[in-house]
């Protein structure tokens, strides 16, 4: 089923999304990967992030972004020629983020977009906390890149392509594929397929 | 005996690096293009279509066809007559790294440490893979290598007695294991023979071989037909959604080895598998 949906969105919003809807998503996502989780789990964690020389910039357990009701996008683009809102901006591999996935998903983080399986843990806390996981298509970077229409660093500079951009995205294509209630449609994917190969008149 | 200067390897692999990353080779986009006609999974056809699009948008506004612009990786084969002036090879290979990334725009992916972390912050180091051939030419092939599908590649120390069917499982088992994750339609790279960094360094070569070539030997060309459509009756399809394209080829280099062993290195790729091969 094809649905536009604005985001960030309520636990109410997400729970009509279900794992297989087609989806175009409109509003602010977060760019997020690997450093950038690393750094937000740290900070909840044990410890305050400091700059280069030593000013405190986030004390223990003070993200640079609030995640209540958010979706990040786990992305390191390439940098934007002069013209450009951002450069290639395809989904990288989720399973490298499962590790800090249910810290976040805890301190109200509503959505991720990415690619890729999630681990057993991850589908738990996605159900537990009521989010929802999107995968775009991996591999089609240019074509992502024209649905972000306005990109901005606003946390982890530091990081180059890893830092958090605040972005709005206008119909942005992707696929539910867990949903709140835990179906995982890279499990039924492939019966699916099948199933409508065998179903043909 | 014929001299080259380092300034035009700088200058060739700085355009390479571009290059590689902008435009997709011809043998794969076509191979594409036959793959989005021929799929009949719902999802997969639709993800087949947008990457088709994606390659039109990347060439045309020259934007990286996946922002994983990877880790330079480089095959080069010098001849024996050719004399290199200038500064050592493979600091000018890294040099036109450099300027190539920079000049690009490409993403810099590179931490100088696996366990520090820091980002390089110009995509050097290259890995470079030297050969020494006859000739007086200098061949060289770069393969921009993104990790979403490297980190499912696989290194199989397999038994002599495991056989044929013993390969073919364990390509299988890699292939089913990595699913959505290494962006499929995939290029699957496989090293057979050899010894343990000799298998995973054919593997990584047999990516760079046109989509539609066989191997020379009778045998490895029926096992890369046979396990092509092995793995695309696997139903995985485009994205790990559903449909019939898994790969798009399967790709054998093989070697020698020991009478105690048979090594076995599976190199995933996705479908931007990016190669180009200059000579100078």
């Amino acid at each position: 089923m094809n649905k536009h949906i604005k985001v960030p969105f309520s636990k109410d919003e997400l729970t009509d999304l279900n794992a297989g809807d087609y989806v175009y998503i409109s509003g602010t996502v977060y760019s997020a990967r690997d450093a950038a989780h690393k750094r937000m789990y740290d900070t909840i964690l044990s410890s305050e992030y400091k700059d280069e020389n030593g000013k405190v910039l986030y004390e223990k357990g003070v993200l640079p972004i609030d995640l209540t009701d958010n979706v990040l996008y786990y992305l390191g683009p390439t940098p934007a020629r002069d013209g450009q809102v951002i450069g290639s901006a395809g989904p990288t591999t989720s399973s490298r983020m499962d590790k800090y996935t249910p810290l976040l998903l805890e301190k109200g983080l509503n959505g991720m977009i990415g690619k890729g399986k999630r681990s057993e843990q991850v589908i738990k806390s996605i159900v537990d906390n009521k989010a929802v996981y999107f995968a775009a298509v991996g591999g089609a970077g240019a074509l992502l890149s024209k649905c972000i229409k306005q990109s901005e660093v606003i946390a982890y500079d530091d990081l180059g392509t890893e830092a958090i951009r605040k972005m709005t995205v206008e119909d942005f294509p992707a696929i539910v594929v867990i949903d709140s209630n835990g179906n995982n449609l890279y499990e039924t994917a492939i019966n699916n397929y099948f199933c409508s190969l065998n179903c043909l008149e | 005996m014929r001299t080259i200067n380092t300034d035009i390897v700088v200058r060739t692999v700085r355009d390479m690096c571009i290059n590689a990353n902008l435009y997709l080779a011809e043998d794969m986009e076509n191979k594409l293009k036959n793959a989005a006609d021929n799929e009949d999974g719902v999802l997969g056809k639709q993800i087949l279509d947008q990457l088709i699009e994606n390659l039109r948008i990347a060439g045309e506004e020259k934007i990286p066809i996946c922002q994983d612009t990877g880790m330079a990786v480089f095959f080069v084969n010098i001849g024996q007559d050719l004399h290199i002036e200038g500064i050592s090879l493979t600091d000018a290979i890294n040099e036109g790294v450099r300027q190539g990334y920079k000049e690009g725009y490409l993403r810099k992916s590179v931490v100088g440490d696996p366990l520090l972390r820091v980002n390089t912050g110009d995509n050097t180091p290259a890995i470079v893979h030297y050969d020494i051939v006859p000739g007086d030419k200098l061949e060289i092939t770069i393969a921009p290598k993104g990790f979403g599908s490297e980190n499912m590649s696989k290194v199989y120390m397999l038994k002599p007695s495991d056989g044929e069917e013993g390969v073919k499982a364990a390509v299988l088992d890699a292939v089913k294991n990595a699913g959505p994750n290494a962006c499929p339609p995939l290029v699957v790279g496989v090293g057979l023979g050899g010894d343990f960094e000799l298998a995973a360094k054919m593997a990584k070569k047999a990516l760079t071989r046109d989509v539609n070539s066989h191997s020379s030997h009778e045998h490895i060309a029926k096992i890369e037909k046979e396990l092509l459509e092995e793995i695309n009756n696997t139903g995985i399809g485009p994205g790990g959604l559903g449909g019939k394209i898994t790969a798009l080829a399967v790709n054998i280099e093989s070697y020698a080895t020991h009478i105690a062993g048979m090594p076995l290195a599976v190199n995933m790729c996705c479908h931007v598998n990016r190669h180009v091969t200059k000579i100078l």
